[in-house]
């Protein structure tokens, strides 16, 4: 079993919650506002970056504690415990602990691999890049753990060039060239694990039917030098365009996933609702298979069983159950839930306490 | 409430490095309670740094001289030339006594966005020290981080024309690390920097 046991406290509407007894598929019902999203983000929070509602720690902390929250799961019977607070002097700072030694949120990837789909992401495909780039890093997150760390260095390499062109004074090339020398090393191993993830996806959603769940074809979308050498050379042209700029325009930080559908081979955001749903899921089915490995995986559904009709429900369970995922879902009710009433542990939310 | 006193005794301690309000109340409440054995101490060690300490106009090594310890001794490599961030790298390569060359102590590292400039650093008396002669190798000793790295390349860039070998040290594999703990950046980079065995 993945996690054996789950505890928050003051965790938004989450005063002391305590789950022990976890099954591989554990499902949270419980009315809107109840909490049940809220047991997701915490378990979100053990993955590098700002869970699933990319909030600032300040507002997890629940309203009537000290100012501050802790999140804890524990893995193997206790063996490893994972787990992430703040504290009530320093409510904005996350830290996280790993075996009760403090360390950095990079280092989580190592111990659990996470991926989720919330109601939120429904419009992903319509949205901004930047949130497909965000999905698709955390899919690469799930199988590369280092690439928290390349991306965090890339983030920085690149604000500091941006600082550098924006600057009044022109800037200083030996400057740019040892950012950029950075920017393209990190950067040609950010697009390549990009470039890799979305190939290996494709190799597997090309072996899935079309249906029940409306398949997708996956490019990576980019401009990006896979070879450092040469995206450094592509960033060294571009200096004075991007002073004009004031910003870098070259880089994985402007790629994109670029989602269609199979059987019309249209764009992902001009299909229906239902079929931009369908195809996420299938991204997390195909993904949830892919990196089947050491690491123990989690895959966190909100609000995801209720919407689908009783055939793909009955499908999403089959493949779920096959993935090796221990499976975290929300629902108002807990009928969808009933053809695997046997196998799940269901837990009742109500105003923040939680109850077999 | 505390005296005035007391208060600005505290006030002046939190500003210590990994201090902070609390353990410096903490502290002065330390002191005051061995006011006869400890602070008498204390105070003597302070007033010999600050009559006696100075940065060496060589390399910006704190020392009682100037030219510091490490500049005037003779028996140390004049021809290698280790660049750091700080003196407290300074003092942590020296620990180690494996370095027998002098040093050059940049103080600090290039940021954009906290505004350290080349400027800000002593780069422009690296160089000249460089370019005075009778410098054989300059060992870039910055921190791993992606602000020493910056700063590292820099200099390296700087020093490109001048007939000096340019070295750096080595990241990868700690000293007891197993690989199957490494993250993937520290293994792409213990691999780059493989050699001949
Ligand atoms: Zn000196």
């Amino acid at each position: 079993m993945p996690l054996t046991r789950l505890t928050l406290r003051d965790f938004r509407n989450h005063a002391a919650t305590r789950l022990d007894g976890l099954a591989m598929f554990n499902v949270l019902v419980g009315e809107n506002g109840a909490g049940k999203t809220n047991v997701l983000e915490a378990l979100s929070l053990l993955a590098p970056g700002r869970g699933l509602r990319r909030a600032q720690p300040a507002e997890m902390a629940a309203r009537h504690g000290d100012g501050s929250f802790a999140v804890a799961v524990e893995m193997e019977h206790g063996e490893v415990v994972l787990g992430t607070h703040t504290q009530p002097a320093a409510p904005g700072r996350r830290l996280v602990r790993i075996n009760g030694a403090l360390g950095p949120a990079a280092r989580l990837a190592e111990w659990l691999s996470l991926t989720w789909l919330t109601p939120a992401m429904d419009r992903l495909f319509a949205e901004s890049a930047g949130n497909r780039r965000r999905f698709l890093d955390r899919l690469v997150l799930a199988r590369l753990p280092g690439h928290a760390q390349t991306s965090a260095r890339y983030e920085n390499a690149l604000r500091e060039r941006n600082r550098l062109l924006a600057d009044d004074r022109e800037p200083d090339p030996a400057w740019l060239e040892a950012l950029e020398s950075q920017l393209a090393e990190t950067g040609a191993a950010i697009a390549a694990a990009r470039a890799d993830l979305v190939a290996d996806l494709g190799a597997v959603l090309e072996t899935l039917p079309e249906q029940p769940f409306a398949r997708p074809s996956l490019a990576y979308a980019s401009d990006t030098p896979i070879d450092a050498e040469a995206l450094r050379a592509a960033l060294r042209q571009g200096r004075r365009r991007d002073r004009a700029a004031g910003r870098t325009l070259t880089g994985p930080h402007r790629d994109d996933l670029a989602v269609r559908l199979a059987a019309k081979d249209a764009p992902a955001a001009d299909c229906s609702t239902g079929e931009q749903k369908a195809m996420l899921i299938a991204i997390v089915l195909a993904h949830a298979q892919l990196t089947a490995g050491p690491r123990p995986r989690l895959l966190l559904l909100d609000e995801i069983a209720a919407h689908l009709d009783p055939l793909r429900r009955a499908a999403l369970y089959e493949r779920l159950a096959a993935s090796g995922a221990q499976v975290w879902m929300t629902g108002t009710e807990p009928a969808p839930f009933a053809e695997i009433a046997g196998e799940a542990a269901l837990w009742h939310v109500h105003d923040g306490v939680v109850t077999r | 409430m505390a005296s005035q006193e007391i208060e600005a005794l505290a006030s002046a301690l939190a500003r210590l490095p990994g201090l902070g309000p609390r353990s410096a109340r903490r502290a002065v409440l330390w002191l005051i309670k061995r006011r006869e054995s400890a602070l008498p101490q204390l105070l003597a060690a302070l007033d010999t740094v600050r009559q006696n300490l100075v940065e060496c106009r060589t390399c910006g090594n704190v020392d009682t001289t100037d030219p510091c310890g490490i500049c005037a001794d003779p028996r140390r490599d004049a021809r290698a030339l280790c660049v750091v961030e700080d003196v407290a790298d300074l003092w942590a390569l020296d620990r180690a006594r494996l370095f027998t060359g002098r040093y050059h102590v940049l103080g600090g590292r290039l940021s954009a966005l906290e505004g350290v400039r080349p400027e800000d650093l002593t780069i422009a008396r690296l160089l000249e020290r460089v370019q005075a002669g009778g410098i054989d190798e300059v060992v870039l000793a910055m921190n791993a981080t992606l602000e020493g790295q910056t700063t590292a390349h820099y200099i390296a860039e700087r020093l490109e024309d001048l007939p000096v070998r340019v070295t750096q040290l080595a990241h990868g594999l700690p000293v007891g690390g197993e690989l199957d703990y490494m993250d993937e950046g520290t293994l792409a980079q213990a691999l780059r920097a493989r050699r001949p065995v």
